[in-house]
């Protein structure tokens, strides 16, 4: 099956641009002999195939900074990658005319985490969520209020809203607008990047419930970006899980969450907090993630792993099958 | 019997605004044992926050707390004035908050903060108190403790900033320490590390922890007892485990039933009908009635509380249940 996104070995990198005063600086030399000043670049994203076939949801999961959000942005072309190719639907969109990169572009979509900063807050609802279809001819101008009604219903806001603004929405409220403006262009993939995580646990339930009747209804595709285990368990057919830059293992949801391969994602599952534990002993695994400007040699997880070997020193592994749609980058499982 | 580290009686804190006055902290009794760990659970705009305040006594204008005791080990805190809090906070009850940087200063070096917090209720010398700090900072499993104390915050990654406030929280070893969403903003490996800090310290210095969250899950691997708080009121109290396996208050069995792990996989979460109250609109009875599946006519009178032995509710349902036990 064609994969309805493709990200083929993308990397992003980011790099701290000098001023003019330290380039001077660096050019005229310091005295007492400091060393010139560098610029900083941070490898985001590094290498990373993702595939994401129709119809499915394909959970994101990984601690903050492990460039989750980075590739999401990628998917939805927000960043262009440093590297690597993009194809929607087997086609590769840098190679793709401007026309049909524009019409693919428009059936990708992205819901933010913060619906209160990713609104205009001195826009009416109707706006908000017309412009986009207006623009781009979907609807006529005159059709604007009746389309933007409609969408409301679907995502069970009143239209008695229509003329209102961001503020006078609850956050809940505020989610359906966000959801509401990206279904408004008739998308076929939505990239949640971690939609859920600013909502109490009650209104987080109506959410993802939301995700999934639009999912039934329209055939929706997701990328779901997220920290959150227990959610991307819920609402994932397949999950990625990702350590600085890298995606160490991705697989199906249910034996993924049974059987984690990678020395990350057992402790990662161990880590997340279980209602049904009971009062635990926590064992936590040491040390912190190392800052992306200077990740360790070899394998990004070593320093903080029970099974280190001297081989993960020095040679990062390879992302391999490892059973049935079971890939794991791990020595110990090469 | 030894007093509890920490007893609340009737704690209410309201808010005076222009559209009227909000209860935010609405008759909130609860205490914790030496060594104890209370869960005090809630959703935004349950008061859980305004709790932690008004037991630090930081409520500002135009907030004010109309009612209630306060009593660490037995000793009542009630007409203390402004001199007496300031003895009493930081070196008998210290509270760590969700933000680190709202604890730390970032134009100073973490030695000379933390040095000045000792030296804020103890008469020891420059370097006692730099020794004091650095044992603290070792209790929180913080490496290298000396070069540590040289760095300023923002050399700190947001786990370690939040280790140091806890450091700082832990210099008087207080007999309370309430921590308001201390690892919400972490990552929950980072989580797990100070979780596993924070138990032991309980256990082997014998502090009574508060511990704040809107996490069900993390209160269900630390805490020994949860008290659930809606609208300003505490709903239902008990033992942790019992409460997470049989809730009893229908708000408590709602939230609980909305989580996700809670959920087969790919099903319809449970939802709560409604929405949260309007502080400033609420009427009498309980709070949650206007979303309950078992409410009835006399939920808008005053709920009283039902006891039964460690466990505690605001419901009139168990009363029924109960009733009609006896009559059977």
């Amino acid at each position: 099956m064609i994969p309805i996104l493709e990200l083929k070995t993308v990397s992003k990198r980011f790099t701290q641009k000098l001023d003019a005063s330290t380039r001077l600086a660096n050019l005229v030399g310091t005295p007492f002999g400091a060393k010139p000043v560098r610029q900083e670049i941070v490898q985001a994203v590094d290498k990373v195939d993702l595939r994401i076939p129709p119809g499915k949801v394909v959970g994101l999961v990984g601690e903050s900074g492990c460039g989750k959000s980075t590739l999401g942005r990628m998917a939805v072309g927000l960043h262009a990658p440093s590297e690597g190719q993009r194809l929607w639907k087997g086609a590769n969109l840098h190679t793709a005319t401007q026309q049909e990169r524009r019409q693919a572009q428009l059936k990708m979509q992205m819901i933010f985490q913060d619906p209160y900063a990713s609104l205009n807050p001195r826009k009416r609802v109707v706006d908000i969520v017309g412009e986009a279809p207006v623009a781009h001819g979907l609807v006529q101008g005159a059709q604007k209020e009746a389309y933007v009604t409609e969408l409301l219903a679907k995502v069970g806001l009143p239209s008695a809203v229509l003329r209102r603004y961001p503020h006078q929405f609850s956050g809940g409220q505020r989610a359906r607008v966000g959801i509401a403006r990206a279904l408004a262009v008739q998308p076929e993939l939505l990239v949640c990047d971690e939609s859920v995580a600013a909502l109490d646990v009650s209104i987080q339930a109506q959410v993802l419930n939301l995700f999934m009747k639009l999912r039934a209804e329209l055939a929706l595709t997701y990328l779901f970006i997220s920290h959150d285990l227990s959610v991307v368990k819920h609402i994932s057919d397949e999950v990625v899980v990702m350590y600085l830059g890298r995606v160490v293992e991705s697989g199906p949801t249910e034996e993924l969450f049974q059987r984690p391969l990678h020395p990350y994602s057992v402790a990662l599952l161990r880590a997340a907090p279980e209602l049904e534990a009971g009062k635990k002993v926590f064992r936590p695994i040491s040390g912190e993630i190392p800052s992306p400007l200077n990740p360790p040699q070899g394998c990004h997880f070593h320093p903080r792993c029970p099974h280190a070997m001297p081989k993960c020193r020095e040679t990062a592994p390879e992302l391999v099958m490892v059973g049935l749609q079971r890939l794991t980058a791990c020595h110990l499982h090469a | 019997m030894n007093p509890p580290a920490l007893n609340v009686r009737n704690l209410t804190t309201v808010f005076d605004t222009r559209g009227g006055t909000v209860t935010a902290v609405n008759d909130v009794s609860f205490s914790v044992g030496k060594g104890e760990i209370l869960g005090l659970v809630g959703e935004s705009g349950s008061g859980k926050s305004q709790t932690a305040y008004s037991l630090m006594n930081l409520v500002d204008r135009p907030g004010r707390i109309t009612a209630g005791r306060i009593e660490l080990n037995g000793h009542d805190l009630a007409g203390l004035g402004e001199e007496g809090w300031r003895r009493v906070r930081g070196r008998r009850i210290a509270m760590i908050f969700q933000d680190p940087m709202l604890t730390l200063n970032p134009v100073l070096r973490i030695d000379t903060q933390m040095i000045e917090a000792v030296q804020a209720h103890s008469g020891a010398s420059r370097q006692q108190a730099r020794e004091i700090a650095r044992e603290c900072l070792v209790k929180v499993g913080i490496a290298s403790p000396d070069e540590r104390l040289a760095c300023y915050p923002h050399q700190f990654s947001g786990g370690m900033r939040q280790r140091v406030a806890i450091a700082i929280a832990l210099i008087h070893r207080p007999e309370v320490i309430i921590a308001d969403e201390p690892t919400t903003a972490l990552d929950v490996t980072i989580q797990e590390q100070i979780l596993f800090e924070m138990q032991t310290l309980a256990r082997e210095s014998g502090t009574a922890l508060v511990w704040i969250t809107h996490d069900l899950s993390v209160v269900a691997g630390l805490a020994d007892r949860v008290a659930v708080m809606y609208a300003g009121r505490i709903v239902e109290s008990g033992p942790a485990a019992q409460i997470l396996a049989k809730p009893s208050h229908p708000y408590t069995a709602a939230l609980l039933d909305s989580v996700p792990a809670r959920n087969p996989r790919g099903v319809p979460l449970f939802q709560i009908p409604g929405a949260p109250p309007n502080l400033l609109e609420q009427a009498d009875g309980c709070a949650f009635r206007p979303r309950c599946p078992k409410a009835r006519a006399a939920c808008a009178d005053d709920i009283p509380v039902l006891t039964s032995g460690e466990a505690a509710v605001r419901c009139l349902a168990p009363h029924r249940a109960l009733q009609e036990a006896l009559a059977a």
